[in-house]
């Protein structure tokens, strides 16, 4: 099974070795006191770099496996490496993508980097601290690679699982807010409710295939396609389905079971806000999209007019709520919950258009609100009280343009401007939406102009205006800064103009999921046309 | 024509993984009584790890030798050797390795955890002389033994007379062991004292039990009770089915209070609580997996015999212990503030998921509940040794006991990173996370039952999964993530200076009610001003933890060679 060189093993064990790295740097110099050993000042300085570097090489990794990616056939497994694990238990470690899992793997190599810049001088000066915390990021990292990668329905779970306990530990050992543990413990609780809930559905998918096609490997993805295929009694199919999407829309997060993720962006660090949302949450949408659609094709049909529903009121309780927010960053979480409506919304509309849409929605999401938390990061650091409080901030355009100028960008991307990334996807899904859903989209709609009214009433109250006293003096974005989103909107912007070769990337697989569900395309006519049409109109 | 005695032919060899530690026993004994003091305990644990090592390799012996010829039985399936038999012998004997190093340990305060001489009545001046004596318990060993060879001989029988006598060597070994604990005597003798009288209940509970099932059947052989059950008219009862299910269900109670199963569970926090720590180790990890072992022996023996009407009753008393259990388990854990009851919940809990995997009577449920065992008790025994090592320190300095008060691990992940590092590790694996131990046997005994059918039981055993998270999770946020109480306490102590009065009005009022008055008084005055100190290990609790905690890690992310053997290992009957 295994083909060439293991891209995506080695995309995985790297980072753990760059966290080890990175954790050891340091350690040692200076002299222990009280029991522990506190990194000399120089030590833990260099761990920065050594983190930079690590992920740095990865990146350069990842170029790699991108070229040894076949873009003509982006919608079957590549890369793929099989080697048993648990035959006892059917399960392999198989990892593989497709063209949707090589972007979301992509979105999670290249934002760590910017993650780490940005987080060059935070933990309070505490370099010892600091050190910890972006050896975790790495650990982090490799989870989120290999997850995306996982082509083992239990592999995926139990990573799925595992990844809580260093998202758990950057959210509540090094977040900046006061109520960082109790955030903390609710991500942690919320999350594994769901993902127990998912174990039980896993249990029972093992036991439904057949007990002759049961083997060393039942819990491969394809085979699992397979086997299931005749023998789902439709009761169960359901259950399943049910028990796999709480687990996904917990992890999405998705109303009404979005409320621990705004408790965790106002308590966390930027930076662990852009991982945890603009990349592992991705796993709940991606498990959607790959698991809980080929697997219960039939179910799936069932639950969509339900999942639609909560769909658009996510996009647009998320909206509203977002308008009323005090803390910037809360804010910030706020307009997650509704594009991960709008995420599921494609999904669900069982369209090629639609998912494929999506599918590169959930790479701008994660560009776009990467910059935004990123750069209001930057906005709090400046700060004398690091407040996160909007009203604290006033005026800060004509004290610091750059930093005013890219949170713009970042906004408006957020609301998708046309010309930017995010621009392209939302087109998409709604095309892909009103072929099938043509209520939905006329009441999700009104989301575009309420994300106008958070992203603009936002920039209005903290850039514009007369500095207030207490950003009357900070600086502009130094050249760190500017590197870090500076690269997220070249990404952004590029994306928005040249579509196209990432559109390569989703196209296949959308049509493949909306096959694989056993959907017909409401207009299958036009839709190729659209997407087309779609594509080519962004380009100009 | 021959009335004289005819010498059984026995097959020494099978025997041996009981022979080597119940002689291991008696000799230790002996060397109570001949080595002289000064070279008495080191001989003692050479002795003990050497049988209980040896007793390892006799197992791994056998097993070739079980897989290829099969069932063997000795006189007359007293002793019965199966690959079943051998696997809980292993999980015993590998468990029971890192529990003896624990109890061997003196930390580097230069005590063990066992009083100079558990007989005397505690805070008095004979017990005073036995400790400036520099008096030391190495009865212990000896008896760490007997209870081990108890426990390998408990799921290694088809006669219910000798399952009688295995319970009973395993028990009362144990009886004396929770007495012996050098602080806290009160609580450790009244343990003790509630261990032995429940236990004999259920022994005696269980004996009744036997005794209706050969009126049944005219027989206490396990395999002829199946027979009659399928050929009543072989027995002059045995078409009185209520007879042999009254007594099966007697037999269960017995071993379900050995398991720690509700509505049999009551001495279980108490016990844990009171016993010495490493015994609490010990006895939670070993004691519960031969118990199981039995439990499954009997079970599934006689579940090949039982008609759709009596497997249907025993499956519901099955059902209602697992789910009265599970929700005992994480109900009263979540609410718990000590450490080592905490962990005696979370020991329920654990044996109702263990139920859960028995319903089907299947194989996979077999495979799951040896899995099981061994990723419990690599947990369990880990996370009893790192109790053990955290201690509190009185103003003076002086090492106390061990601080057991939750609130008094606030903070312990500056203290000590590593030992922290490790009880995380094992409650994430109790939790069942995924990429330890504990996940993959979860997994295992939901699949058992879900393929029994039970998957009610499955769910139930899920969402208590989840509230039992809650309150391992809870450890660790105070470990890791609160500061240190000290620390707190110092920006607070202006403003707390009232609420410090009333508490220190309240202590004497409370230690009065004690017997010896004084000395307790003086003992919990000291234990509320002392501070939380992590003692370091002279090695051996040190190599437990370590040797635990890679056994956590190892078979939780590369299980596969681990569940083949558990898998070779769930083939229970001939």
């Amino acid at each position: 099974m295994s083909s060439g060189f293991p891209w995506l093993t080695v995309l995985i064990a790297w980072p753990l070795v760059a966290a080890a790295a990175t954790a050891l740097t340091g350690v040692g110099r200076g002299r222990p006191s009280a029991g522990v050993v506190r990194a000399g000042r120089f030590g833990a300085g260099a761990a920065r770099w050594v983190a930079l570097v690590g992920a740095l090489v990865e990146v350069g990794l990842l170029v790699g496996a991108f070229l040894a990616f076949d873009t003509t056939a982006a919608a079957t497994y590549q890369l793929t490496e099989t080697y048993r694990w648990i035959p006892a238990l059917g399960a392999s470690y198989a990892v593989g993508v497709d063209g949707v899992a090589l972007l979301l793997v992509a979105l999670s190599v290249g934002l760590v980097p910017l993650v780490i810049l940005a987080a060059w001088h935070e933990q309070g000066g505490d370099r010892s601290r600091l050190r910890r915390y972006l050896a975790t990021v790495l650990v982090l990292e490799a989870f989120m690679v290999a997850v995306f990668a996982a082509r083992d329905v239990f592999l995926f779970y139990v990573l799925f699982e595992a990844m809580l306990i260093p998202a758990y530990f950057l959210i509540g050992g090094f977040g900046q807010g006061s109520q960082r543990r109790y955030a903390a413990v609710k991500f942690l609780l919320f999350s594994l409710a769901g993902g127990l809930v998912m174990l039980a559905a896993v249990v029972a998918l093992y036991l439904q295939v057949p007990v002759e096609q049961r083997g060393p490997q039942t819990f491969l993805t394809e085979n699992l396609i397979a086997n299931l295929a005749a023998s789902l009694d439709p009761t169960a199919e359901r259950l399943m389905f049910a028990a796999f999407f709480l687990a996904f829309a917990i992890k999405a997060p998705m109303v009404p079971v979005h409320t621990w993720l705004p408790d965790v962006a106002e308590n966390a660090t930027p930076g662990t806000s852009t991982l945890l949302i603009c990349v592992l949450d991705k796993v709940g949408t991606f498990g959607m999209l790959t698991l809980c659609l080929p697997l219960f094709p039939e179910a799936s049909r069932w639950a969509a007019p339900f999942v639609i529903v909560l769909a658009v009121i996510s996009i647009l309780y998320g909206a509203i709520l977002a308008i009323g927010q005090n803390d910037l960053l809360r804010l910030i979480g706020y307009t997650s919950v509704s594009h991960f409506g709008f995420i599921i919304l494609g999904i669900f509309t069982f369209t090629a258009l639609g998912i494929s849409g999506s599918s590169f929605m959930m790479l701008n999401h994660g560009i776009s609100t990467g910059a935004l938390f990123l750069v209001a990061g930057f906005a709090i650091a400046r700060h004398p009280r690091h407040s996160q409080r909007i009203a604290d901030y006033g005026g800060l355009r004509i004290v610091a343009p750059v930093l005013g100028g890219t949170f713009l960008v970042a906004g408006l991307s957020a609301l998708a401007l046309p010309g930017l990334a995010t621009f392209v996807s939302e087109v998409m899904v709604f095309l892909g939406a009103y072929g099938r859903w043509p209520a939905a989209v006329l009441v999700a709609v009104p989301a575009v102009v309420l994300a106008a009214m958070y992203v603009l009433l936002t920039y209005q109250r903290m850039f514009t205006g007369t500095p207030s006293a207490d950003v009357a003096n900070v600086t502009d974005l130094n050249g760190r800064e500017r590197t870090v989103a500076g690269v997220l909107i070249a990404a952004l912007v590029v994306l928005g103009l040249v579509p196209g070769p990432a559109l390569d990337y989703v196209r296949e697989p959308g049509q493949v999921s909306v096959e694989l569900v056993g959907a017909t395309e409401p207009a299958a006519a036009t839709t190729q046309e659209t997407t087309q049409g779609t594509t080519e109109g962004s380009e100009q | 024509m021959n009335d004289g005695f005819i010498a059984p032919e026995i097959d020494w060899a099978v025997v041996a993984p009981v022979l080597v530690v119940l002689g291991a026993g008696v000799l230790g004994v002996l060397v109570e009584a001949f080595v002289p003091a000064r070279a008495r305990r080191v001989t003692q644990i050479l002795l003990t790890l050497a049988a209980l090592a040896g007793s390892l390799v006799a197992v791994v012996l056998l097993w070739p030798r079980v897989l290829r010829d099969g069932f063997a039985f000795i006189v007359d399936g007293t002793y019965l050797l199966t690959p079943f038999t051998l696997g809980v012998q292993a999980v015993v004997a590998v468990l029971a390795i890192p529990g003896v190093l624990v109890i061997a340990d003196r930390t580097s305060s230069g005590e063990d955890a066992f009083a100079p001489t558990a007989a005397a009545v505690p805070g008095t001046a004979y017990e005073d002389a036995a400790r400036q004596a520099g008096l030391q318990q190495t009865e212990i060993y000896p008896l760490v033994l007997f209870a081990t060879g108890g426990m390998l001989l408990f799921p290694a029988t088809d006669n219910l007379i000798v399952l009688f006598i295995a319970l009973e060597v395993l028990s009362l070994p144990l009886y004396v062991l929770c007495a012996t604990a050098r602080r806290r005597r009160l609580l450790s003798q009244e343990a003790a004292f509630k261990y032995f009288l429940l236990g004999s209940f259920a022994s005696a509970l269980m004996l009744f039990g036997i005794a209706l099932v050969y009126g049944f059947a005219g027989t206490v052989s396990l395999e002829t009770v199946v027979l009659v059950l399928q050929h009543p008219e072989l027995s002059p009862l045995g078409t009185m089915p209520g007879l042999v299910l009254t007594g099966v269900l007697l037999v269960l109670v017995g071993l379900l209070f050995k398991v720690g199963a509700a509505p049999f569970h009551t001495w279980t926090p108490d016990v844990y609580q009171g016993a010495p720590t490493p015994v609490t180790g010990f006895m939670a990890a070993c004691t519960k997996a031969a118990a199981v072992g039995a439990l499954v022996r009997v079970l599934f023996t006689l579940a090949a015999g039982f008609d759709d009407a009596l497997r249907g009753d025993i499956v519901v008393a099955l059902w209602v212990v697992a789910i009265l259990t599970m929700l005992v388990g994480t109900v009263a854990g979540a609410v718990q503030t000590d450490v080592k009851r905490l962990l005696a919940y979370s020991s329920i809990a654990h044996a109702g998921f263990l139920v859960v995997g028995l319903v089907g009577f299947s194989e996979l449920g077999a495979r799951a509940v040896v899995f099981y065992l061994l990723a419990y008790g690599l947990a369990t025994i880990g996370a009893f040794a790192v109790v053990t090592l955290v201690r509190e320190q009185d103003a003076s300095g002086v090492v106390l006991g061990e601080a057991t008060r939750l609130a008094q691990w606030a903070g312990l992940g500056r203290k000590a990173p590593w030992l922290t590092a490790a009880f995380a590790l094992f409650l994430l694996s109790m939790a069942g996370i995924p990429l330890t131990a504990g996940f993959l046997a979860k997994f295992g005994v939901f699949q058992a039952a879900v393929d029994a059918g039970a998957w009610p039981l499955a769910v139930l055993g899920v969402l208590a999964s989840a509230v039992a998270v809650f309150f391992y999770v809870r450890v660790i946020v105070l470990m890791v993530l609160t500061p240190p109480a000290d620390e707190r306490a110092a920006p607070e102590a202006a403003g707390a200076a009232a609420p410090g009065a009333a508490g220190a009005a309240v202590r004497p009022v409370e230690g009065g009610g004690g017997t010896a008055a004084g000395v307790v008084t003086a003992a919990r005055t000291a234990v509320a001003r002392a501070t939380v100190v992590v003692v370091g290990s002279r090695g051996p609790a040190a190599l437990a933890i370590a040797l635990c905690a890679l056994g956590v890690l190892l078979v939780g992310l590369l299980p596969a060679s681990v569940l083949d053997l558990a898998g070779e290992a769930a083939k229970f009957r001939p």
